[in-house]
């Protein structure tokens, strides 16, 4: 089984290559890199299974065994992985079905499957890493193909976006090669077994810095507040499933460092209060910031920022039930949130616009997008019974059980959070899915400035009133920033064309390809798959976080029987 | 451990260039700042490594005495990584010189939209300090 290990980050790197040499003919592009995740997805599969009943895998590159660069495949790896292929996979399968490769007519050459296969190959790469500096490498793979496929066709929007996500991720790569050089500089090994044995005989103050220093430049990548303000800026802007990918995926990558960090490296010092309070405010501004958002995507962006602190809380309280709970929430919901922004990609597909001011009716329109969106949406908000629910179960319950007066703050806070997820998402709701267009379309012109109303027409509707900085359409009120966005939006290319006038006109697309209403559909029935397997996952997860706590099976594997 | 104190210094005054850079509004001097601080880092490095030494080749001098060869090794996958980096940004500046006729780093839409709202409101005199500092061709002033 060994033999298997270095092959998700082996198959998408060949991949790549195949398919930049393919980049003339996309049928076999195409084949190459669904057959190279397609297999990954199975891979992974069969590395979860082994890892479960053999313990950990682990393949020393090129034999050099205490030197050279090893790859770990324990429990906690392998689940990564997995959820990672089959999510990948989907937006693959999404993103040939919205034809990305061919209607990109500003980009010269096929880059988008090469990229994604580098990606992957890095993602991969990053869960399997037994050694720090592969793990720098990894995350330089996975973040210069995710700097590419952010700026993909160079549109001014996009390098707007991108000029501050690669310097922010630049400086963050910095910051991390500064701490590699200094772990070496301590404790004259990078492996992470190594590092982990050696870390105990460190003075307390050299380890802590070391320590803080890695969690620094993993909490920049995971988005953990106060270090979370580039990522709402910058990933609303890429394409949707490229947007989908990052949501999902490269926030979680940072996430599982930090576990790592946590528990393999410097498990005598959990710095708890320290966390804790970072996941507490990780939550509660990300999803203010959620609510106060008038565009979807904006809006899923910031609940992104904001469910990270759930696993930030569940591996700062450093227990075995706390760390099971963030493992499980982790593999929740990196599906749950590329269900999401795939399916997003469908709205804005179908109603032009993912700007809720727009939107209105889409419930009437796309009842399946409906279901579609209502499902992970709800998850998202943590609904019984759905995975959402669960997970946080289980992290509250491990909250509960670790009794000091924060984690009974977190807990609060992680229940409020979670009821104000519900109400960013139900606004959502109401406001794309359940109102009538017509209503949407009235609203929308009654708002002064926007579309065809004039400022002394807005002075003469009755219905609009101006009280306490809110303006009152009927019995709706309407803050000075949705005014704002509703200028913004009116002033965008397109005038005076919400859903309503689109249905008017008939410009509206008739059907949503198939091809990506599919990988949208497969990805939310996994999503809701994780629910009924909740049971044995979280049986999973618990013998996973036993491993993380107890670190033996994971020294004894890399390191052989004979150390301590 | 012996500490080369030239190369700390060294280290210490590529990262503060690099910092003091990094906080321009140009894309281009970002880029220097970055690319400062990336030697900076590397020196670190070489710092990190110990003493300096003879070849690491087996056979041709005492094992004792030899440089430790890791450090430096990765010293170069990182000079790779931030070459390759290097070369981007710069696409990204020239990209952002074609759309804009500047490199400057831009404010974020959503941003400039909620300051746009604080300019307009006369009840938040909140906002007056950050925004008397403005220019006249800010692309906030031109509204989003």
């Amino acid at each position: 089984m060994t033999a298997l290990v270095p092959l998700p980050v082996l198959l998408p790197l060949l991949g790549a290559g195949a398919a930049l040499m393919l980049s003339k003919r996309p049928r076999a592009q195409r084949a190459i890199t669904v057959g190279v995740l397609a297999a990954i997805v199975v891979i992974a599969a069969l590395l979860l299974v082994a890892a479960d009943q053999d313990g950990p895998q682990v393949v020393w590159l090129g034999q050099w065994k205490p030197i050279g660069i090893a790859l770990v495949a324990d429990r906690l790896a392998a689940l990564m992985l997995l959820v990672s292929a089959i999510v990948t996979l989907a937006v693959l399968l999404y993103s040939i079905g919205q034809g990305m490769t061919g209607d990109e007519s500003e980009t010269p050459v096929s880059i988008y499957h090469p990229t994604f296969m580098v990606l992957v190959a890095g993602v991969s790469n990053a869960f399997l890493a037994g050694d720090l500096f592969n793990l720098f490498v990894s995350f330089e793979m996975l973040l210069f193909s995710s700097y590419v496929l952010l700026t993909l066709g160079g549109t001014a929007a996009r390098i707007r976006a991108g000029t501050i996500y690669v310097v922010v991720n630049v400086l963050s790569s910095m910051l991390f090669l500064a701490a590699l050089a200094a772990v070496y500089a301590a404790v004259g090994t990078l492996n992470l077994a190594q590092i982990a044995q050696r870390v105990d005989d460190l003075p307390d103050h050299v380890a802590l810095t070391l320590q803080l220093l890695l969690l620094v430049t993993f909490c920049i990548k995971a988005a953990v507040f106060p270090l979370s303000l580039w990522l709402p800026d910058s990933y609303p802007t890429a394409p949707a499933p490229v947007t989908a990918v990052f949501a999902g995926l490269l926030t979680k990558v940072g996430v599982y460092a930090i576990i790592r960090l946590q528990t393999l490296l410097f498990p005598g010092s959990p710095l708890t209060d320290l966390l804790l309070w970072a996941a507490l405010l990780t939550m509660l501004v990300g999803i203010l910031g959620a609510i106060a958002q008038s565009d979807i995507k904006r809006m899923l962006s910031f609940t992104l920022v904001s469910h990270i602190g759930y696993m930030i809380f569940g591996v700062a309280l450093a227990t075995t039930t706390g760390l099971s709970g963030a493992i499980f929430y982790v593999a929740h919901h990196i599906t749950i949130q590329t269900a999401l922004f795939l399916v997003l990609g469908l709205i804005e597909r179908r109603a032009g616009s993912t700007a809720l001011l727009r939107l209105g009716g889409l419930a009437r329109f796309a009842p399946v997008l409906g279901v579609l969106f209502f499902v992970p949406a709800m998850n998202l908000a943590g609904i019984p019974p759905l995975s959402g629910f669960l997970g946080k179960v289980g992290l509250l319950q491990a909250g509960l059980a670790q009794g000091s007066w924060l984690a009974l703050v977190l807990v609060a806070g992680g229940t409020l959070t979670s009821l104000l997820t519900l109400y960013a998402v139900a606004k959502t709701w109401a406001l794309a899915f359940w109102r009538s267009p017509e209503q949407a379309h009235e609203m929308m012109k009654l708002l002064p400035g926007t579309g065809d109303s004039h400022t002394e027409e807005d002075a003469a509707t009755p219905q609009l009133v101006r009280h306490r900085g809110h303006v009152h359409v009927g019995s709706v009120a309407f803050g000075e920033r949705d005014l704002a966005e509703a200028k913004r939006v009116a002033d965008a290319d397109e005038p005076d064309r919400d859903l309503y006038q689109r249905v008017m006109d008939g410009s509206l697309p008739e059907r949503l390809p198939l091809s990506m209403v599919g990988p949208a559909a497969a990805l939310v029935l996994v999503s809701v798959v994780i629910t009924f397997v909740a049971g044995p996952l979280f049986g999973f997860t618990d013998r996973a976080a036993e491993d993380l706590q107890e670190r033996t099976p994971y020294f004894s594997s890399v390191l052989g029987e004979d150390t301590p | 451990m012996q500490v080369n104190l030239t190369l700390l210094v060294v280290v210490a005054a590529l990262m503060g260039a690099g910092v003091y850079l990094l906080l321009e509004r140009s894309l281009t001097r970002v880029l220097v700042g970055l690319v400062l601080i990336s030697n900076g880092v590397n020196v670190m490095f070489l710092v990190a490594s110990g003493r300096a030494g003879t070849s690491p080749i087996v056979g041709s001098s005492d094992p004792e005495g030899m440089a430790d060869p890791l450090p430096q090794a990765l010293v170069l996958t990182a000079i790779v990584i931030t070459l390759g980096t290097v070369a981007f940004l710069l696409a990204m500046a020239h990209r952002s010189w074609q759309l804009n006729g500047n490199d400057d780093v831009q404010d974020d839409v959503e941003d400039s939209a909620i300051r746009k709202l604080a300019i307009d409101d006369a009840t938040s005199d909140s906002y007056d300090l950050s925004t008397k500092g403005q220019h006249e061709d800010d692309p906030v002033e031109e509204g989003a």
